[in-house]
């Protein structure tokens, strides 16, 4: 199986070169079963290659493809690697890509895109598998770029509306500053080590000193990359912007996959960042901080895919904690399980819009459950996951995090504790205002409501399962488990992880997990008591609210510091090239050349006056003239 | 007895200047066109005595093809001056100022 790997990001880039091309030829039903078809043969494939890597001992197979670039020192062989970590992504990917998939024929039933839609959904799985699988930076930068684009084409997915494109335009300039950092890390890669493929640099890094500053540069402009990529501090205002494309777009670009491809790539390059501690305190910081930052604006957002979207930077923030203090398996392990309860959470508040014929804001929702009742429970299931809540599979992950964050710095711990309390809140909040209390929005649209259908809901079933039991190949030797999913990825970080020494006693493990859950259940019952008992619904309107409550709801006006402090200057500045440099200087030249030769002729062409005998006569003076100059 | 080279040199230059003289100052074009022939002549006249000078033929075979090509040129600029006199009804170049700048 793992010979047949390149036909893992062929499938979806036939998928889409057929829908794409013929996509106004094809029927609905058959664009969607195309599109939906091709990534379920890539996951086959991939599940193939992951028990056939399982069962394997050589844990780190390069499967070479063709040649494709070759100048000078430089060899880029367009080759993919398999190990633990890129299989695993692969799963993910073509996993909830399919189930994605198979939901969008149902949402996006309607759409006059339909077709468009398909064809770019594969094209990002295409460009999404070429980064995981990649064996060395570029294709990896590759990826990155191609999957930024589909990004770009399924935010602005409704180009009609000028509001969309801004936030697909936004979303694009965003990720350009991160790829920025990105291609200069790159470069430095290229410059010290001579190669870019991962194993050559990782085998060369081994032998550099630790805190070496060259290794503290590039892993700091790798993580500007992925503070792009991966929504962080401070380029992270692009992705609750990205709420603007359809629903099955938010799940699985802006939540389950595209976004983690920061992670992937500080993971995929872990030694370089345990060699440079500063560089991984950087990244715990900036981690931490997003999480924090985004949970508190999470807290007062009204739309239910704002709320979802903040919460998904607040996420990632968490596994770029994980990554900071050295919990790679950590990080990787949240990557899956939020893949799992976020798409379930998107999918989810999409059938929830879909009912409510696409009303978006939660104050006009409530007591939807007695209507849509398998999106309540699997809805519920994700809040529950997300939250932490033991048994389900955000529990260990997040725990897992926790525990090596509180061994490494507890102030760190302390800050993604309070975090995790603030997310259980929101996501209660939201539950509770969607689902119970009573029905609050319009007549017309209470007529309307149904549960969405099976194609629909199907894929929400499986994602609650996988939510519900996707922690049990994590569970740690503490409670008895034997993490599977560690003895998995040891091979990927296993230079790493001699070099971070992890000890907790059982005891300490124990307490922070109850903390956690004492935290947990005091934010469930908050939300329950303020939102049910209480009965609260936010406000209609922004001046009903306090002072801090309306800087949270205007998410800390970031926008408008970023707009004031970075856009204004820039069109100031662009105003003044354009009336200075363009419209005096280089409109000042090409005018002047024509008011010159204007001029000029306006001269001469008096000298035409029409009478040959005058045109004789200046022809022999100056035959004279040319003759005598050359005699003499 | 012989005529030195120097007679025929001063007769051409003599009937060259003639030639431009006539194309600067006359206004009639028939009178224009003989004195280009003239000027062409004048020029023949050189390559038959330098021919003969130098006691090489090349000289007087080259008069030959000036000739003809002469006799073509004076068809093509007759038949010009024939079109312009039936529209302007004249043969004065002053006439002839439709392309003033």
């Amino acid at each position: 199986m793992i010979k047949l790997v390149g036909l893992v990001p062929l499938l979806p880039l036939v998928g889409f070169l057929i829908i794409g091309f013929f996509g106004k030829k094809l029927s609905k039903g058959l664009a969607g079963v195309i599109g939906s078809a091709a990534v379920f043969a890539a996951f086959a494939v991939a599940v193939g290659i992951f028990f056939e890597l399982n069962g394997q001992a050589d844990k780190s197979v390069t499967v070479p493809l063709f040649s494709w670039i070759t100048a000078g020192k430089l060899s880029v062989p367009f080759s993919f690697l398999i190990d633990p970590l890129s299989s695993l992504f692969l799963l993910i990917i073509t996993g909830i890509g399919f189930l994605i998939h198979v939901y969008s024929t149902a949402y996006m039933h309607d759409d006059e895109g339909f077709s468009r839609f398909f064809a770019y959904l594969n094209l990002f799985i295409f460009f999404m598998l070429l980064l995981v699988l990649g064996s060395n930076y570029l294709i990896m930068f590759v990826g990155w770029e191609g999957v930024g684009l589909c990004s770009y084409l399924l935010i602005g997915f409704w180009f009609k509306n000028t509001a969309y494109n801004n936030a697909a335009k936004k979303a694009f300039i965003m990720n350009r500053i991160g790829d920025l950092g990105f291609l200069l890390g790159i470069i430095l890669i290229f410059v010290t080590f001579g190669s870019i493929s991962y194993h050559e640099v990782f085998e060369q890094a081994k032998s550099y000193a630790t805190g070496t500053p060259v290794l503290t540069a590039i892993a700091l402009l790798l993580f500007v990359g992925a503070m792009g990529k991966s929504a962080q501090l401070p380029l992270y205002t692009w992705l609750p912007d990205a709420m603007a494309g359809p629903t099955p777009v938010s799940a699985l670009i802006h939540a389950a996959t595209m976004v983690t491809a920061g992670i992937y790539m500080i993971a995929r390059s872990n030694i370089l960042y345990t060699l440079s501690p500063d560089a991984m305190s950087v990244v715990a910081i900036i981690g931490v901080c997003t999480a924090l930052f985004a949970a508190t604006i999470g807290l007062a957002q009204n739309d239910i895919k704002k709320v979802l979207a903040y919460s998904t930077v607040s996420q990632l923030g968490y596994m770029f904690l994980a990554l900071g203090v050295g919990a790679y398996t950590g990080a990787v392990f949240h990557v899956m399980t939020h893949a799992f309860f976020k798409a379930l959470l998107f999918l989810g508040a999409g059938s929830v819009i879909h009912a409510m014929s696409g009303e978006q804001d939660i104050r006009k929702m409530g007591g939807l459950k007695k209507y849509i009742p398998i999106t309540q429970m699997t809805f519920l299931i994700g809040t529950l996951a997300i939250s932490g809540f033991p048994g389900f599979s955000g529990f260990f992950s997040k725990d897992e995090i926790l525990a090596h964050a509180y061994e490494h710095n507890k102030v760190l711990w302390f800050v993604g504790i309070l975090t995790a309390g603030m997310t259980t809140f929101y996501m209660f909040r939201l539950y509770f205002l969607t689902f119970k209390g009573t029905f609050r929005g319009t007549h017309e649209q209470e007529h309307h409501l149904h549960e969405s259908p099976k194609a629909m809901t199907i894929p929400l079933i499986i994602l609650a399962v996988l939510s519900l039991l996707g922690g049990l190949i994590g569970i740690p030797e503490v409670l008895g488990g034997r993490h599977f999913l560690e003895e998995f990825l040891k091979p990927v970080f296993e230079d790493s992880s001699f070099r971070l020494v992890h000890h907790l006693s059982h005891n300490t493990e124990y307490i922070l997990m109850a903390v956690a859950v004492a935290v947990m259940a005091g934010s469930i019952w908050y939300a329950y008591k303020t939102y049910v008992t209480d009965k609260t619904v936010p406000a209609e309107s922004e001046e009903e609210l306090n002072p801090l409550h309306k800087l949270v709801y205007r998410k800390y006006m970031v926008d408008e510091l970023y707009e004031s402090i970075i856009t204004k200057p820039l069109n100031f500045i662009g105003e003044g090239l354009h009336k200075v440099v363009d419209n005096q200087i280089v409109d000042g030249v090409v005018n002047g050349c024509g008011y010159v030769v204007n001029g000029v002729s306006g001269v001469i062409r008096k000298a035409q006056t029409g009478n040959i005998g005058f045109y004789v006569f200046v022809m022999v003076i100056s035959i004279v003239l040319i003759l005598f100059t050359q005699l003499f | 007895m012989q005529i030195s080279i120097n007679w025929y040199l001063l007769l051409s230059a003599v009937l060259f200047t003639i030639g431009v003289l006539g194309v600067l100052f006359r206004r009639n074009a028939i009178i224009i066109f003989m004195s280009i022939e003239l000027m062409l002549n004048a020029v023949n006249l050189l390559l038959v005595a330098f021919s003969s000078y130098l006691s090489d033929s090349k000289g007087q075979v080259f008069v030959f093809f000036i000739m003809a090509v002469a006799a073509a040129e004076v068809a093509v600029g007759l038949a010009i001056l024939m079109s312009v006199y039936r529209n302007s009804k004249s043969t004065d170049i002053n006439s002839l100022n439709k392309l003033k700048g």
